[in-house]
């Protein structure tokens, strides 16, 4: 393909790639702003739960999980962009993923930080968080391994480490390039990030081995991350909670969400810092492709968790279903299936729609979908508990909103930030071979 | 275990007057609550009385089903506690520690009774309401789950007293709020471990049943159907 990046002379890569770490514009700051403003709302909602009580949520018995918990779900799941398409990328030697990998695995950094900021919100008692690290405590007593909490827990703690060192590692050799030349703070950041880094045969060799090892394991941490989410609902003994089929389903849905954002993430990428050349329709059309594989794979565990459920026509069972299809929640689920379905199917599936723009809109749309999607496997179950007469609904209030807005706020900045310090496409990664510069 | 206690509820003899939910406040320091945050399901009732309707107004008939926790033998709310919060303790009451407990919910969604209650905001009792509380129970802070304790307080006092009185404890020492104050006599409260109690003979009855037995919880409350 004539388009592709790796065609460019690596003089105008390195220029091009770097020119947006030293230029703050007017409509950056004025972004920086919103954000700010809209994270610093969250906060203040956050302080006002901390003061008066969980009960300024919707919170009540029995809906005891609301949109603290979808997000929760949600962002994880988001983070599944950056480990599980850059460590498949990476394993199975894609090379068109190169100007891909780190868009998306910060992604999966900053979405981890956000997403497991949630529990603690979710908490009664929040500032009591830490008697749930996996830790023990003055005396020695370990807290309860029993609890799918605990899992969950010990499994995220594991994942936003294991993403930060494999976001870190490919960082190292464009830190050192970057320390070169630069202003003194930058220089003194950027040195000792790259520890020492010189470029010698050996720390190639060693960064490709620890790399590819990284790719490994952070593979294997992310699919167990999302099914033990999964299984905090499917562990629980509530109708339409306790199912098998939950935590592949979890994870299918995580990797969905996760592409989709990821192409959200490289359209503004691209648009605002100009990457035109390097992100090209040809990796939009490849991931258009995944998003519309993996919105088939959705739409199949989809098919099969409600189908059987309808069939077997358990009485407990089949009024969690008609609260999600027929009653009160209809409009969710019938939102989500066209959404998450339809719609990609549509503009990803007729090669003459699956443009930038096409894969755009459907991101967007599996987004919003896959929100919609964790919203209805939480609260119609619990709105619908066993004891009929303990039924009722929920209704987020405005301070559940005003957090959920925050976080997408935190999102935006933290990424922000990220591309203004580091460059967001890989550079070295297109560096010649030293045999091909001879 | 020297003591295994239980509790068995007559449908036949509840009247629904519900007796039983204002004595459990008055023993157990429940907060109370303003009609808006009933109207929103923030009530906080140890016992309440689930209402369920036959028939079409006007010829219509109404049930009641007084339901507490049950006390299981195999409750699903402990194993899901992070902290130990809920528990199993010797006499095979559930326990709730309300100092460990940091309000994660995973209890309140994983009992299939729906009969734990959280502390939204901080308790509050309008005077002189205030001047009534209960020394021996503790006052909920807000963001903890709470629940019905069989009131263990009760059961404490009994047993000093019998200590005291250099006695066995007899069958009947040991009355919760809820059982002492029902007019209709339906409630009956004792020792399952003692196959003379009274609660033991009527949990033989053959009108005895348990509320979604058949989810393997092993509930220690038991039913008896109408006649």
């Amino acid at each position: 393909m004539p388009s592709a990046p790796e065609l460019l002379p690596y003089q105008r890569i390195r220029e091009d790639l770097f020119r947006p770490l030293s230029r703050v514009s007017g409509r950056y700051l004025l972004a920086t702003l919103i954000a700010f403003i809209v994270g610093a709302g969250g906060l203040a909602a956050w302080g006002l739960q901390l003061r008066r009580g969980m009960g300024v949520t919707g919170l009540q018995r029995p809906v005891f999980w609301g949109i603290y918990i979808v997000d929760f779900v949600f962002w994880i799941g988001i983070s599944h962009a950056g480990t599980l398409i850059s460590a498949i990328l990476r394993l199975t030697g894609a090379a068109w993923r190169k100007p891909v990998t780190r868009a998306a695995e910060a992604i999966t950094v900053f979405a981890l930080m956000i997403g497991g900021m949630f529990p603690i919100i979710h908490l009664g008692r929040a500032w009591l968080f830490y008697w749930l690290l996996p830790y023990p405590n003055s005396r020695l007593l370990w807290p309860n391994f029993r609890s799918p909490l605990l899992w969950d827990l010990t499994a995220i703690v594991t994942y936003v480490t294991g993403s930060i060192i494999y976001l870190y590692l490919p960082l190292i050799p464009d830190l050192a390039q970057l320390a070169e030349h630069n202003t003194p703070w930058r220089k003194r950041l950027y040195r000792t990030l790259s520890l020492g880094w010189t470029g010698s045969d050996r720390e190639w060799h060693a960064l490709e081995r620890a790399m590819k090892l990284m790719a490994c394991i952070i593979l294997a941490v992310a699919v167990s991350v999302h099914t033990v989410v999964a299984w905090d609902f499917a562990m629980a003994l509530a109708p339409m909670w306790h199912s098998t089929i939950f935590g592949p389903y979890f994870v299918t849905g995580a990797i969905f969400s996760g592409i989709a954002a990821l192409v959200l993430a490289m359209v503004i990428i691209r648009k605002v810092l100009g990457l035109e050349a390097y992100l090209t329709r040809h990796h939009f059309d490849r991931l258009a492709k995944l998003l519309l594989l993996m919105s088939l794979l959705w739409f199949y565990f989809t098919i099969a968790e409600n189908l059987t459920v309808w069939y077997g026509n358990e009485p407990k069972e089949m009024a969690v279903f008609g609260a999600r299809t027929r009653a009160h929640y209809a409009p969710y689920f019938w939102i989500m299936m066209f959404l998450n379905f339809v719609v990609p199917f549509v503009l990803l599936g007729i090669r003459r729609l699956r443009t930038i723009t096409g894969a755009t809109v459907a991101s967007v749309s599996v987004l919003v979908g896959m929100w919609l999607e964790r919203f209805v496997i939480v609260v119609p179950t619990l709105a619908n508990p066993r004891l009929p007469a303990a039924s009722s609904f929920y209704t987020p209030t405005w301070v559940e909103a005003a957090i959920t807005a925050a976080t997408f706020a935190a999102m935006a900045m933290l990424y922000m930030i990220f591309a203004k310090l580091f460059p967001i496409i890989a550079v070295w990664e297109f560096k010649p071979h030293p045999q091909e510069e001879e | 275990m020297e003591h295994r206690w239980g509790m068995a509820i007559d449908l036949d003899r509840c009247t629904g007057c519900e007796a039983c939910v204002v004595a459990c406040h008055a023993e157990n320091n429940l907060p109370i609550s303003t009609p808006e945050q009933a109207a929103q399901g923030r009530t906080t009732h140890w016992i309440r009385i689930d209402r369920y309707y036959e028939g079409e107004f006007p010829d219509i008939k109404v049930r009641y089903m007084p339901v507490l926790c049950q006390h299981c033998d195999n409750a699903p709310c402990e194993p899901v506690c992070p902290t130990y919060a809920t528990y199993h303790n010797q006499e095979g009451l559930n326990v709730q520690v309300y100092n460990r407990c940091v309000g994660t919910f995973y209890c309140a969604n994983n009992c299939p009774y729906t009969v734990r209650y959280f502390n939204w905001f901080a308790p509050e009792w309008p005077e002189p309401l205030a001047l009534q509380h209960n020394p021996d129970v503790a006052v909920r802070p807000a963001g903890v789950m709470e629940k019905c304790t069989f009131c263990i307080q009760r059961i404490k006092r009994a047993k000093q007293d019998s200590a005291a009185e250099a006695r066995p404890l007899a069958d009947g020492d040991v009355q919760p709020a809820c059982v002492q104050s029902c007019p209709a006599e339906a409630m009956v409260f004792g020792d399952l471990n003692d196959p003379a109690s009274k609660v033991s003979r009527l949990a033989q009855d053959g009108r005895a049943t348990r509320l979604l037995e058949e989810l393997g919880t092993k509930p220690k409350v038991f039913y008896l159907r109408k006649g």
